[in-house]
């Protein structure tokens, strides 16, 4: 019965016994998943590291090693390194971002910290320009009036 | 010349190592654990396979590589590297929302500013009165905000 045979047992061209360590991971009905962990790892690492762990722990272990290859076959020079090194730059970068922000928020508290102190001077400020606007109507008042009336 | 000291991955799997062994520039005899650990999780004729594949200045960071995925597949079985791949994901979401939230604050701090400012420049009648009291003018008629009718009433007085 060829058509029950594993992705693995179909790849290799062997025999799918019952107590096939590949088989509950590498289902027939994707038979990429296999060639891909083959290509890297080759069967018989892949298969002596699934036996080294126990049963529940074996279809993550299965998923992670798909994962890889797939990483290594995109990119032979750096397979999944290539996404820590991404990764690690992406946390340096927000977090430089995130000082500065944080710096910028500090600064605008600060300035923001007296506003009693920036009220009074408006306020002064707004007295000296009616004092200097009313000075300016007493000095000349026949042509202010003319304009007025 | 004497026969040279064969590199790690030919004294490993017991072999001549000839002068164009493919892994003699990356795997030295003094570090046996290096190829070791990347033939165990890989195999050695996978890995001859990936270095020939490329080309030769890109090698020994395809090797650095390697031994760095087999070191972390040797120290979790179950993961691999996927461990500190999915570690490094959280950090990075984790930091996002911070920064999200700081931004946010940074803006609720920039509106606080912005209605601050547009009070202090509409003046109230109780600024006006003071103003007025201040500067000795007496009138009979209610006070009327602006400045030009300040002026009419000093005109007339």
């Amino acid at each position: 019965m060829s058509s029950g045979r594993c992705a693995a047992c179909r790849y290799l061209r062997r025999r799918c016994t019952e107590d096939c360590i590949l088989s509950p991971y590498f289902p027939s009905n994707n038979p990429q998943r296999f060639v891909s962990v083959h290509r890297i790892y080759g069967a018989s690492n892949v298969t002596k590291l699934l036996l080294q762990l126990p049963t529940h722990l074996r279809a993550e272990a299965a998923d992670s090693l798909y994962f890889e290859a797939q990483c290594r076959l995109e990119d032979p020079v750096y397979g999944c390194v290539g996404l820590i090194f991404m990764l690690q730059q992406q946390i340096h970068a927000a977090e430089s971002q995130l000082v500065k922000t944080q710096a910028e928020i500090a600064v605008m508290k600060s300035q923001g910290q007296n506003p009693e102190a920036q009220q009074a001077e408006q306020d002064f400020n707004n007295l000296l320009l009616q004092q200097s606007d009313n000075d300016a109507a007493l000095s000349f008042p026949n042509q202010v009036s003319s304009g007025f009336i | 010349m004497g026969g040279s000291s064969p590199c790690a991955s030919c004294k490993l799997l017991r072999r001549r190592c000839a002068k164009d062994c493919i892994f003699a520039p990356y795997f030295p005899s003094e570090d046996p654990h290096k190829f070791a650990i990347v033939h165990k999780v890989f195999g050695a004729s996978n890995v001859s396979k990936m270095l020939q594949e490329l080309p030769i200045e890109q090698r020994a960071d395809a090797v650095s590589s390697l031994v760095y995925e087999a070191n972390a597949r040797v120290r979790d079985p179950v993961y691999g590297c996927l461990g500190a791949i999915s570690y490094l994901q959280n950090q990075v979401s984790h930091l996002q929302m911070q920064l999200a939230a700081a931004q946010t604050e940074i803006l609720c701090i920039q509106m606080q500013h912005e209605s601050t400012q547009i009070d202090i420049h509409q003046p109230t009648n109780n600024n006006l009165d003071t103003i007025s009291r201040y500067l000795n003018f007496s009138s009979s008629t209610n006070v009327i905000q602006g400045p030009v009718p300040l002026k009419r009433e000093s005109l007339w007085i």
